[in-house]
């Protein structure tokens, strides 16, 4: 129901901020994630941060799939 | 995602389905994930028992048709610019759409944030600014913040007309329909992040309904679905998170107390489900001075859905998309009969665009 | 001569005759356009000829990586590129907004000029009309195209895609349109992307004259590779599946597709082709055609198979989608 696209802090200017989106940049409000600082990553909604995210999506999932197997196994 | 890993948790899923009494369904509320279930071709994969259905979670197609003409009423006023999210410009009316108003040379243009449409009031002050707010608790929050500096900066020519709605009212109504035997909800990723978990909470008490909020990938969702399968067999139902790398079970309380201020909960017509107590949400009181349903005055007693349409059906998953009569033959996404075609998202379309039975 | 244009210079009088003379008579100048009769006499061979015509409008017309000038020779050098043709005379009308710069219609005229020579084609006529403030956006233009088969055997036609044929598209899809997207008022968001304009005419004679089966030609400009592969697939009676992870695309443009919910395969190109050939041919093709710097980036993309003119595409991830005609322009989107 809603687009949301991991993008990149890269300068702050108050309530905004320019934000990488894999090399299209964009200004973006990051009043809903105040404490967010230049080089962390947010996931956005029509130009909005709605929460911070970690760097490596990827990552976290090969993380729970790791989990969930390991438990399987074990169960 | 490496195959290897959606073949281990298709065993999974067959495993726990084994030990299921019943056939079950599970409803997928956002189109996002009916999109993702439909690119995945995940319904095809699934053991016989287990039936995804989709759910009312797209905002272009639970918008009925009598608030679609109200903004189209409004581009015809004199000095009006209509800002839009894309998504609503192709929507049918009773007798036209935003993109057929456009072409006539109305002035309406689309925008990709609220902010931009604060931006076209302040460049043009002489005209009156106003921005079709569709979507659900993830996009009212930018709205509610864009109002809040429209506020600030005293600008007096930009509105809002405001179809919001929130997504539990009309999942308690789906756990009340006694045509559906809903055993879990695969509930949405990014209205969540901002509502938080907690929102799910009712939906496992009350009604005694598994809820596991899940991510897009075709892995979130193989693994929210045995998640699901497991909470049905064990009998316990809870709210667990499979997206926690963006849902928190307490959300954005930021977003929340905004979204407190800026609006309040109006009883709201669904398309097809027909009206829901508190599930709409109107500008308050605080901000009614940007509220286009008080600046405008309209008449749309002629509205009226399209015939034989059966979005409503299918947006409740009553029906799948290939039982409406229309589906494939009147309907298609060059030439929609409905919203749920229309919609990138809309199940008919992802149906048709997946070739899916 | 006043630095704008307006009403005076499309009206045949002397303002007019100047506006033709200084600038674009200076600028297109070659023995056919020399007199400035009221037709071009040409020379024209035995072979078959190739005529065509687009008309160009674009906002804005000067973009990241071109302008209207060059667009407007590109698009009708490639569709006669698309045809097996050699492009050899263009006409071009233009439609002038009163209050263009005249600076900004001679920048036109200069790129016009040197695409024309890259492409290697004469502006043999032209015409100029002018427009009242409002009534137009700037600048519109239109060419007229004339070529000439390059090999009068081959046969290619939308219709003679045929199962087992390969399907190659000449690089980067998409590039044009989100290029512009990124110039145009509206959207503000910034971006390393230019749009990807360009002559094709020289890359594809190369391939004819290598003997190279072509059975289908087309550049993806509006409707994107979707539509062009649609059209294709039903004028053909063929199907054509195509594979998602073989699609060259410009990570901005991804991105940029994401963000806004776009359909890559629809974008609009400006300096691609594709191209539907016998598979015996196809690596030989690629060959030649990643030898050229503006095909660097070809690949082969799928294939036709049996059917009734159905376009599919496999994703990364294995599923398989209809891809359908696209309607219109996309808008962004956020569901
Ligand atoms: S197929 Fe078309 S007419 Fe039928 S329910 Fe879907 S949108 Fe409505």
């Amino acid at each position: 129901m809603c687009l949301g696209i991991p993008a990149k802090i890269e300068k702050i200017e108050g309530d905004f901020a320019i934000a990488d989106f894999n090399g299209i940049k964009r200004q973006i409000s990051i009043q809903l994630t105040p404490d967010i600082k230049v080089n962390e990553y947010c996931l956005v909604h029509a130009g909005f941060a709605i929460e911070k995210i970690t760097k490596d999506y990827a990552e976290e999932i090969k993380r729970y799939l790791k989990e969930i197997f390991k438990e399987t196994e074990n169960g | 995602m490496d195959n290897k890993s959606i073949k281990k948790l298709y065993n999974l899923i067959n495993i726990e389905s084994k030990k299921l009494k019943n056939k079950i369904n599970l409803m997928e509320v956002c189109g996002t994930h009916t999109m993702a279930i439909s690119r995945f071709g995940i319904r095809s994969q699934l053991p016989p028992k287990v039936n995804l259905i989709s759910g009312p979670g797209c905002p272009v197609c639970v918008t009925p048709v009598s608030e679609i003409d109200k903004i189209l009423e409004i581009s015809e006023k004199e000095n009006v610019i209509i800002t839009t999210f894309g998504d609503m410009m192709r929507v049918p009316g009773t007798f036209s759409s935003l993109e057929e108003k456009k072409a006539k040379g109305k002035d309406i243009r689309v925008v990709y944030s609220p902010i931009d449409a604060l931006e076209i009031a302040k460049k043009n002050p002489d005209k009156k600014v106003v921005f079709l707010g569709v979507g659900f608790e993830t996009t009212a929050p930018s709205v509610a913040l864009t109002l809040k500096q429209a506020k600030k900066q005293k600008i007096k020519n930009f509105f809002i007309l405001s179809f919001f709605k929130i997504i539990i009212p009309p999942m308690i109504a789906l756990c009340m329909d006694k045509k559906l035997k809903l055993n879990g909800f695969i509930c949405p990723g990014h209205v969540s992040a901002i509502t938080g978990a907690k929102i799910y909470k009712i939906l496992t008490r009350k009604y005694k309904i598994p809820c596991v909020v899940i991510g897009f990938e075709e892995t979130d969702i193989l693994t929210g679905i045995y998640m699901l399968l497991k909470q049905i067999n064990n009998n316990k139902p809870e709210v667990e998170i499979q997206y926690k790398r963006v849902v928190t079970y307490q959300g954005n309380l930021i977003a929340q107390k905004i979204l407190k201020e800026v609006f309040k909960k109006i009883d709201s017509i669904w398309r097809g489900i027909g009206e829901i107590k508190k599930s709409g949400l109107a500008l308050s009181k605080k901000y009614s001075q940007f509220d286009a349903e008080k600046i405008f005055s309209f008449d749309i007693s002629y509205s009226k859905e399209k015939k034989g349409c059966r979005c409503g059906d299918v947006l409740k998953g009553i029906i799948k998309p290939v039982q409406c009569p229309l589906y494939k033959k009147k309907c298609t996404p060059e030439k929609p009969v409905g919203a749920c075609m229309v919609s990138s998202e809309g199940t008919c379309a992802a149906y048709y665009k997946y070739g899916e039975k | 001569m006043e630095d704008i244009i307006t009403v005076a210079h499309g009206s045949g009088g002397k303002i007019a005759r100047k506006l033709i003379e200084n600038y674009i008579k200076k600028y297109f100048l070659c023995p056919e356009l020399k007199t400035l009769e009221d037709g071009a006499i040409i020379k024209i061979n035995s072979k078959k000829a190739v005529l065509t015509t687009d008309s160009f409008v674009i906002t804005p017309y000067f973009f990241s990586g071109g302008d209207i000038g060059k667009l407007s020779i590109c698009g009708t050098v490639n569709d006669l590129t698309a045809m097996g043709a050699e492009p050899l005379y263009l006409t071009c009308g233009f439609i002038l907004e009163e209050g263009l710069k005249i600076a900004n219609f001679i920048k036109i005229l200069k790129s016009m000029k040197k695409t024309a020579k890259q492409a290697g084609v004469k502006i043999v006529a032209g015409d100029t009309k002018v427009v009242p403030k409002s009534k137009g956006d700037g600048i519109y233009i239109n060419t007229t195209g004339y070529g000439e088969l390059i090999d009068e055997n081959l046969k290619i036609s939308v219709l003679n895609a045929k199962p087992g044929n390969v399907v190659i598209i000449t690089g980067n899809i998409g590039d044009h349109e989100i290029a512009i997207l990124k110039d145009r008022e509206g959207l503000k968001f910034s971006a390393d992307i230019k749009s990807d304009c360009a002559p094709l005419n020289n890359m594809i004679k190369k391939l004819i004259k290598n003997k190279i089966r072509i059975n289908v030609m087309r550049d993806p400009t509006r409707g994107g590779v979707a539509g062009v592969l649609n059209e294709i697939a039903k004028s053909s009676n063929v199907d054509i599946e195509i594979y998602e992870e073989k699609l060259p695309i410009n990570k901005v443009v991804i991105a940029a597709s994401s963000m806004m919910g776009f359909e890559p395969l629809f974008l609009a190109n400006e300096g691609k082709m594709i191209i539907i050939l016998e598979d015996k041919d196809a690596e030989k093709a690629l060959k030649i055609l990643r030898k050229s710097n503006l095909g660097k980036n070809s690949a082969i993309i799928g294939y036709c198979k049996k059917g009734n003119g159905i376009v599919k595409i496999k994703t990364k991830t294995g599923g398989m989608r209809i891809l359908l005609q696209p309607e219109r322009e996309q808008l962004p989107r956020i569901c």
